[in-house]
């Protein structure tokens, strides 16, 4: 019977001086998140429905998809700017549409230009059906943006709130940088990928954040307690001495995280498997970011404060 | 930290329990009669159907106030006598102005509408350059849009339920918005033009003179819907639609064609009678949404109180007719500003990937935990399971709508959730590297880790009630599941991994751990 641990990632008696790459470990993080701004501007997000407003019809023709007809029928219906588009197999069509041009009855014209599609796809190709329509008029797709926005700031917000009363100030404000960090990162990472940003995504970067605050708690939380242990000992050898202690666990819970992120990716199908990759990604940066990122920075800022008024923190 | 007391260890037998029995109703058909019976129900993503977002128009609300204003006005000034010209109405800045015949009138004429404008009412009055202004107040026109925002729900539900959909859910959001979330629906195109009439039924006189293509006063022109004709409409209402009691669609006998027949109140059926004897040889307008339906002479008194619309029906729309018409007039017009639907075998896509995905991850997360921890990590599957288990039975117990990114987030609490249990192992691993005691070491790895624990969550937690509150559509069914995810994990690791490890410590007073 299973008792002992088979397997182990790092030794207890290794000792890893991660705060001699503290200068690397900020540059490289830095110049990332440098790149994942300008990402951010050129070419920019691209933004889904939910944010951009206009419409999508999914549909799956019977027998292969006629790209010409299905184009042809569209245009004798008066919708010529129409993006087609084949996903998944022969017989998935994706068609998109932008919102009409701004106007008193727009919103109107949105939602009416949903079933012009449908009966166009239908008429073009007989047993067409449609899998999925949706429809979000201007007016709701900038609320939808504001919120989801809003939500990331005030989550932002709570955590440092949080890690603020929890913690001294020092790690509270090198833990909200190193968030700030990590979420241009991702927003970089959902530049390249091409993903569609929408509600979806916001909920992933916000999990991201979550996750990344939780793996910053445990190592400050062992930082803390180290400071009230070991008075004397030097701020950077402390913290070397932190996150060798809790190596295991953060290589640990990332793993089981990643691990139960990765089917999601694989098989979640096409609306959440943007999400999960975007997932993966946030979880090896939100990783590594604890260990090169959070800890170096706790150093720069505290290296004097912390330590001089000695058992007095926490 | 190591010892547990009987009760305590029921209790957290006891909760696991309840909670297995709680899950039982989602996995069966049949629902037991006297039972409490609660199961999770599927999101509109999961089980097909539409969602429709309806925003109710302020502006048509404020015109029709001002409408009606306009009219009271009218009446005050020639009460007293005074004469009015250049009516000016504004819905946008929500706004009535006229010029008194005679400048110099403006206070006379304010004072006369004193009834209108005193404390108390929606409206303030005020004289600015020669015209007498007065401006419906904007806290007064948010009540009543609230108002009619209650009132067209549940028009909408009547309406709704005379179409056969099953379940529907209607509800308010915000000041003026309503959802409408179809199950099974996945083409709302009937639903949608249902509710965007707003199905306001008049029965009014045409004017005398129906030769000219300008309206006589009193008179507007509207539009006969299957001649194309534009009539001359009175004003004055008749009998209004309200006062119908019932309407059904039915064919004529002598055509054959589809037809709309209804019956009205005694009050409805008065005013009928009275209307059709006295004009008789005129034509009367049935008047839907300001378009004529029909027009017809009338060549004899209608008195029963009954009547009948024929105005080239199919059997769809003079169903639709007869539902709208029973159901009643919205108070305003309501406009679809968000539509989203999805076919019934995209949502069996999304179960099956949903539920492949979770069985995967969940055997990958056991699968590591067994071979990194061992014994203990056994432990904290079996929590894990439990976890499961109880994150299902809070969203059964409040029959929480599960959605896709519902799902995704069960999966991630999972990946979370032994991160407690790890963090407790790897103390005591610590503990027993310091050369401590299995049991001290048991001991100081449970308490340390707690702080940590609780940290930890805390901070999670506070993050997904953010995402809950602020959050809408898909954002906040994924922080639901979250939420209660944390919870539970905190119960499971908290007591029930914890009773296993001390169980087995009491049972088997081990010399070394199995860390």
């Amino acid at each position: 019977m299973l008792s002992r641990p088979l397997l182990r990632f790092v030794r207890e008696d290794k000792h890893i001086p991660f705060m001699r790459g503290r200068y690397a470990g900020l540059a490289t993080s830095a110049i990332l998140s440098l790149l994942s701004v300008v990402l951010f501007f050129v070419p920019g997000l691209k933004l889904g429905l939910d944010f951009q407003g206009g419409i999508v019809v999914e549909a799956q023709t019977k027998g292969p998809a006629d790209f010409d007809k299905l184009r042809h029928a569209l245009t004798a219906h008066g919708i010529s700017t129409a993006g087609l588009q084949k996903f998944g197999g022969d017989d998935d069509v994706l068609i998109q549409l932008d919102t009409p041009a701004s106007g008193p009855d727009q919103e109107q014209a949105t939602q009416s230009l949903v079933d012009t599609v449908r009966h166009a796809v239908v008429e073009a190709q007989p047993g067409t059906q449609v899998l999925r329509a949706d429809a979000v008029g201007a007016s709701v797709s900038s609320e939808l943006f504001r919120n989801g926005l809003l939500a990331l700031g005030l989550s932002l917000a709570m955590i440092l709130v949080y890690i603020w009363i929890r913690f001294e100030w020092e790690f509270a404000v090198s833990a909200v940088i190193t968030l700030v960090l990590d979420l241009t990162k991702t927003v970089g990472f959902l530049a390249i990928t091409r993903f569609q940003f929408d509600l979806v995504m916001v909920a992933a970067i916000l999990t991201i954040l979550g996750y990344s605050t939780n793996d910053k708690v445990v190592v400050y939380d062992r930082v803390r307690e180290n400071l009230r242990k070991y008075r004397t000992m030097p701020l950077r050898e402390l913290l070397d001495r932190s996150i060798n202690e809790t190596l295991n666990r953060t290589l640990g819970t990332s793993s089981t995280v990643f691990l139960a992120a990765l089917p999601l990716a694989i098989f979640g199908g096409h609306s959440l498997s943007g999400f999960a990759t975007v997932m993966l990604f946030g979880i090896v940066v939100g990783t590594s970011s604890s260990i090169f990122i959070a800890a170096p920075l706790l150093l720069l800022i505290g290296e004097k404060r912390l330590r001089r008024n000695g058992g007095q923190s926490a | 930290m190591m010892y547990y007391s009987r009760s305590t260890m029921m209790g957290v037998l006891g909760v696991c329990l309840l909670g297995l029995l709680l899950c039982l109703p989602n996995f069966m058909k049949a629902p037991a009669a006297k039972l409490p019976w609660r199961q999770i129900h599927l999101g509109l993503d999961l089980r097909g159907g539409s969602y429709l977002l309806l925003r109710l128009d302020r502006e048509s609300l404020a015109a029709d106030r001002l409408q009606s204003l306009e009219d009271q006005v009218k009446q005050a000034l020639i009460a007293k006598d005074l004469g009015y010209r250049a009516f000016r109405k504004d819905a946008a800045s929500r706004t009535l102005s006229f010029l008194p015949r005679d400048p110099g009138q403006e206070a006379q004429s304010l004072a006369a509408l004193s009834a209108l404008t005193g404390s108390g009412s929606d409206v303030t009055g005020k004289v600015d350059d020669g015209r007498v202004v007065l401006t419906l107040e904007a806290a007064a026109l948010q009540q009543r849009a609230r108002e009619a925002v209650t009132q067209s729900i549940e028009i909408v539900r009547r309406r709704i339920d005379g179409t056969g959909a099953v379940d529907p859910e209607i509800t308010r959001q915000g000041d003026d918005r309503i959802v409408v979330e179809l199950p099974g629906i996945s083409d709302p195109e009937h639903i949608k033009r249902l509710l965007g009439t707003t199905a306001k039924m008049t029965f009014r006189l045409l004017a005398n003179d129906t030769g000219g293509s300008i309206a006589p006063p009193g008179a507007t022109m509207m539009e006969d819907v299957s001649t194309h004709a534009m009539l001359p409409v009175l004003d004055h209402v008749a009998v209004d639609g309200a006062a119908l009691t019932n309407a059904a669609a039915s064919i004529d006998q002598q055509t054959g064609e589809w037809a709309v027949t209804f019956s009205f109140n005694r009050a409805g059926a008065r005013a009928f009678a009275e209307t059709t004897s006295q004009n008789v040889g005129r034509r009367f307008a049935i008047v839907l949404d300001n378009k004529v339906i029909e027009a017809p002479v009338i060549r004899t008194p209608i008195t029963g109180g009954n009547g009948q619309i024929t105005g080239n029906f199919s059997a769809q729309t003079a169903t639709d007719l007869a539902v709208m018409l029973r159901a009643g007039a919205l108070p305003a017009p309501l406009a679809v500003i968000e539509q989203r639907s999805i076919g019934p075998s995209l949502g069996a896509d999304s179960i099956r990937a949903g539920a492949i995905s979770l069985g995967i991850g969940f055997l990958l997360v056991i699968v590591f935990m067994a071979l990194f921890y061992g014994r203990f990590g056994l432990y904290a599957n079996i929590a894990l399971l439990a976890n499961l288990v109880l994150m299902t039975a809070i969203l059964s117990l409040f029959e929480a709508t599960l959605t896709l990114p519902g799902m995704a987030g069960m999966l991630l609490t999972l990946g979370m959730a032994v991160d407690a249990n790890i963090l407790i192992n790897e103390r005591i691993r610590e503990e027993v590297g310091r050369g401590r005691t299995p049991l001290a070491a048991m001991q100081t790895g449970f308490q340390k880790a707690s702080s940590t624990i609780i940290d930890s969550n805390a901070t999670a937690f506070l993050a997904h009630v953010m995402l809950f509150v602020f959050g809408t559509g898909p954002v906040r069914g994924f922080a639901l599941t979250i939420t209660i995810g944390i919870v539970t994990t905190l119960f499971t690791t908290m007591l029930l991994s914890r009773l296993l490890m001390v169980r087995w410590y009491a049972l088997t007073r081990p010399t070394e751990l199995p860390v």
